[in-house]
């Protein structure tokens, strides 16, 4: 135990790292803007990648690491918000600006009635449930004949190609209209993961986060105290399905071609951000972090090996879950005591961990 | 009227198949609260070895899958003695993160040993040949995977409540530290109990590969099934297992006679629909 | 040489420690008694000799073995079993079955069988088949006694064994120990009612803090004493 267990409610979660974070943390993000003007069109490109990776991991830690709610079908909201984003362009002519915007609001309508069902299973059945509803959802799209049923469809170029936001970046940076569209997309990204951190960090450091981190820890002394465990987890899990889908739609603008197997992809959406997690940590903002760019080497190292490099990746992240629970990030805190952003951390070590702090009574 | 029959029987013979899937999953499940995501790519696993030893040595399928039994009941025990009993515990993150990876490990091990290619196990003429029931013909491959799973539910049933393994099996489940007292290893008994899941994954790949075509990726699906059928029986019943196993597959042949596209879909969901009016299952243990 | 022995017997759950250095010794045929307030270490004692905690390994000697850092399920193998706090019965068997599962694994010879168990406690013979967890509590006592004589110990520990029961209940109970004394277990009690304890009691150790604070023959023991190596002074 530690002495702020003594007064948990006003923990002091600001540390002298975290204030070094800051400053770097803020030129770290006037550098990434600033990247399309010496960066190339693949490095673009492989940032988008990176970041799109990292807001889905962001999210998926959320849902798992602080709310305890064990997804393995969050493709349903990344497929849902991309279909939505080609319905809003194709069928409604939106810009596809504006669609984006509406696919993830759209994620959240659907994580509605997908909530009222899996909350009724529990623990690892929630997990399947998950899949199930991934599943569901996938199949009743693929009939969507006028979106291209089972083998998909292209958003149509002109819908891309005009928009005024394209015309002005290309403008601005004298590329054409595909290589603006590189750029938008990268920025789009880049203030989504921002904006994903920035509000997973201010709802974990609210009094709501404590309560999450009460409800992970003892869902009955959460209940206690009076939180109300149901109706964070379901705040978190809506909250999780906008921010997945926002991120879906997205990635399917800059795909520009969709299909139901690969929009619901359970390896490519949910596979690779639970190792993304687990490898970087899970229950810390960092872990993701560490965990795309190790995710990334990795990926860039393996390529050339098919599907030996989805092997490794399993038993890279089996070991680091029975050796390692709480990832590379973890090892690191644990040797160094650095946060970068300090909250209430998701326990794995038991209920006698070091790294507890006290309920409200503590 | 006699295709509605048809589809209805069909349904129940498929519904056997997936009482199969779902009945390691079960066993399980039941006695050490583990919910393994690898279930489906182990069912693909077993199908390949029976494959491997149908082709390799010229072994009748049936023959091959009695030979792949010790050899899968040894690679369960080894997987839950030395890998799951490290992850069981109050955290249900470790034994889900863990099965998830080991789901994607076999698959793509799979993948590099066998290539995506779709397979089949050759049963001869057993694969074609049909008993006339009354008004409806009946495949014998399907009728033999229903009486199976009847067949395995019973004697896991016989284990469970008649033996002094079961005697342990249950005994371990309400009370590892006791059990220990009374001479039981907690962990041998999981050991066990997740060899013997493999061993009716065994019997259910054999009919896995010999009734239609696989390939390394489609565990996930399986699991899926499996999973369903428990959820709608009832968790910690057999017979509810197979009876939703037979929800699955009767809503499927429905599906499949409107649609062929609807096959899947209409399974998955008659599952939600059981789940939204009943939501502890069709037969549920009093005690819990 | 004692049947069993603890010398220098520690024990801690983390950061607690709940023993400090115990030595007890019960001979062959002997009964004894632990008795001790709430807290005072009796029932880790009793976890740390059965195996559920480890210990060191020559901190428990049986028969001159060390047994100390074994597992329970090996104690129990070598000839001690334990009725542990609370009867803890295992609510999916029946009262036969919770009886069977005390000789699990092993073809066990001597007097206790499912027979000779049935005539200490007739009434378990009647509710055989009845869940475990169905019986009132004197009866759960002797189901848990008889789980542990299943495998026919050749040393009986018993935890607390009156708690929550009735007198009549108890009394009931210890009436059957003469019958287990003389198919030949030695048997440690673990009492908090001390007039029990002194009545099935060869020797009586006092626990007090994780130590033992006095030790004798019940003839030898006053009240004063006892409230002494009870509570402290």
């Amino acid at each position: 135990m530690t002495d702020t267990s003594l007064t948990p409610w006003k923990v002091e979660t600001r540390t002298k790292a975290s204030a070094i974070s800051a400053i770097v943390a803020a030129l770290l993000v006037l550098f990434a803007f600033a990247a399309p003007l010496f960066a190339s069109r693949s490095v673009l490109q492989d940032l988008f990648f990176i970041l799109t990776m990292l807001v889905l991991a962001q999210n998926w830690n959320l849902l798992a690491g602080y709310a305890g709610l064990v997804s393995v079908g969050q493709q349903a909201f990344v497929g849902f918000g991309a279909y939505a984003m080609f319905a809003l362009v194709i069928l409604a002519g939106l810009d596809p600006l504006a669609a984006i915007v509406l696919a993830g609001i759209a994620s959240a309508l659907l994580a509605v009635p997908t909530a009222f069902f899996l909350f009724r299973l529990q623990g690892a059945y929630f997990a399947i449930g998950s899949w199930v509803i991934a599943e569901v959802v996938r199949l009743a799209l693929a009939q969507w004949k006028t979106l291209g049923g089972g083998t998909g469809t292209s958003l149509p170029r002109e819908a891309t190609r005009d928009m005024p936001a394209l015309k002005f970046i290309g403008d601005l940076f004298g590329v054409k209209s595909s290589g603006a569209g590189d750029i938008l997309t990268y920025w789009l990204t880049l203030l989504l993961a921002i904006a994903t951190i920035f509000l997973v960090y201010r709802l974990l450091r609210s009094k709501q986060g404590l309560g999450l981190a009460a409800v992970r820890d003892n869902q009955e002394a959460a209940r206690s105290v009076g939180v109300d465990a149901r109706r964070m987890k379901t705040l978190v899990y809506l909250a999780a399905a906008f921010g997945t889908g926002l991120c879906g739609a997205l990635i399917y603008v800059q795909k520009a071609r969709i299909s139901p197997d690969a929009a619901f992809s359970v390896v490519d959406w949910t596979a690779y951000v639970i190792f993304i997690v687990v490898i970087g940590g899970i229950g810390t903002i960092e872990g993701p972090i560490v965990g795309v760019i190790v995710f990334y080497l990795l990926q860039t190292l393996l390529a050339d090996y098919g599907s030996w490099y989805l092997l490794i990746l399993g038993l890279v992240g089996i070991a680091t879950m029975l050796f390692a629970p709480r990832g590379l990030w973890g090892l690191f805190a644990d040797r160094t005591g650095i946060q970068l952003f300090p909250v209430r951390r998701r326990l794995t070590g038991g209920p006698l961990s070091s790294t507890r702090k006290g309920g409200p009574h503590g | 009227m006699t295709s509605a029959l048809d589809t209805i029987i069909q349904g129940i013979l498929l519904g056997g198949l997936y009482a199969l899937f779902a009945a390691g999953l079960s066993l399980v499940f039941g006695i050490m609260r583990l919910v393994n995501l690898a279930h489906g790519d182990l069912i693909v696993l077993a199908a390949f070895l029976i494959l491997v030893l149908v082709t390799a040595l010229g072994l009748n399928p049936f023959v091959a899958a009695l030979v792949a039994m010790p050899l899968m009941f040894a690679a369960g025990w080894a997987l839950q003695y030395f890998l799951l009993n490290r992850t069981l515990g109050a955290d249900i993150l470790p034994p889900l993160l863990v099965t998830f990876g080991l789901s994607i490990v076999i698959q793509n091990g799979l993948l590099e040993g066998f290539t995506a290619d779709s397979r089949r196990i050759s049963a001869g003429g057993l694969e074609s040949a049909s008993l006339a029931l009354g008004p409806v013909n009946v495949g014998v491959m399907p009728l033999l995977t229903l009486v199976s799973a009847i067949a395995v539910i019973i004697g896991l049933n016989q284990l469970f409540y008649r033996t002094s393994l079961g005697r342990a099996f249950r005994a371990t489940s309400d009370d590892p530290v006791t059990a220990g007292l009374m001479g039981i290893r907690p962990k041998r008994i999981f050991a066990t109990a997740t060899g013997i899941a493999m061993v009716v994954v065994t019997i259910a790949a054999l009919y896995l590969g010999t009734r239609a075509n696989f390939d390394p990726t489609i565990g996930p699906a399986r699991l899926i099934y499996a999973f369903e059928a428990v959820i709608i029986g009832g968790l910690g019943s057999l017979w509810g297992t197979l009876a939703g196993g037979i929800v699955i597959g009767i809503a499927q042949t429905f599906g499949a006679a409107i649609n062929p596209e609807w096959q899947i879909l209409a399974g998955h969901l008659a599952f939600l629909l059981v789940l939204l009016v009943r939501p502890r299952g069709l037969f549920p243990r009093a005690v819990d | 040489m004692a049947l069993l022995e603890t010398t220098g017997l520690t024990a801690r759950y983390g950061d607690f420690q709940a023993l400090f250095g115990v030595d007890i010794a019960l001979n062959q045929g002997e009964t004894i008694a632990i008795i001790g307030a709430n807290g005072a270490g009796k029932t880790t004692l009793m976890r740390s000799i059965s195996g559920v905690l480890a210990s060191e390994p020559e901190a428990v000697l049986f028969d001159g073995e060390k047994i100390g850092a074994l597992p329970a399920p090996d104690i129990v193998a070598r000839g001690i079993a334990m009725v542990p706090e609370g009867r803890k019965l295992f609510a999916s068997l029946s009262v036969e079955e919770n009886l069977l599962i005390g000789r699990y694994g092993r073809a066990v010879e001597g007097h206790w069988n499912l027979d000779t168990v049935y005539d200490l406690f007739p009434i378990l013979r009647e509710r055989r088949a009845n869940p475990g967890t169905a019986l009132s509590g004197g009866q759960q006592q002797m189901v848990a006694i008889g789980r542990a004589l299943m495998s026919n110990p050749r040393v009986l520990l018993c935890d607390e064994i009156s708690l929550g029961l009735a007198p009549v209940v108890i009394r009931d109970i210890y009436a059957a120990f003469p019958r287990i004394r003389e198919a030949g277990a030695s048997i440690v009690v673990v009492e908090q009612d001390i007039g029990q304890a002194l009545k099935v009691a060869d020797r009586v150790y006092c626990m007090m803090e994780g130590r033992i604070t006095l030790t004798g023959a019940p003839a030898t023991l006053t009240r004063e004493t006892i409230h002494a190596a009870y509570f402290g002074h």
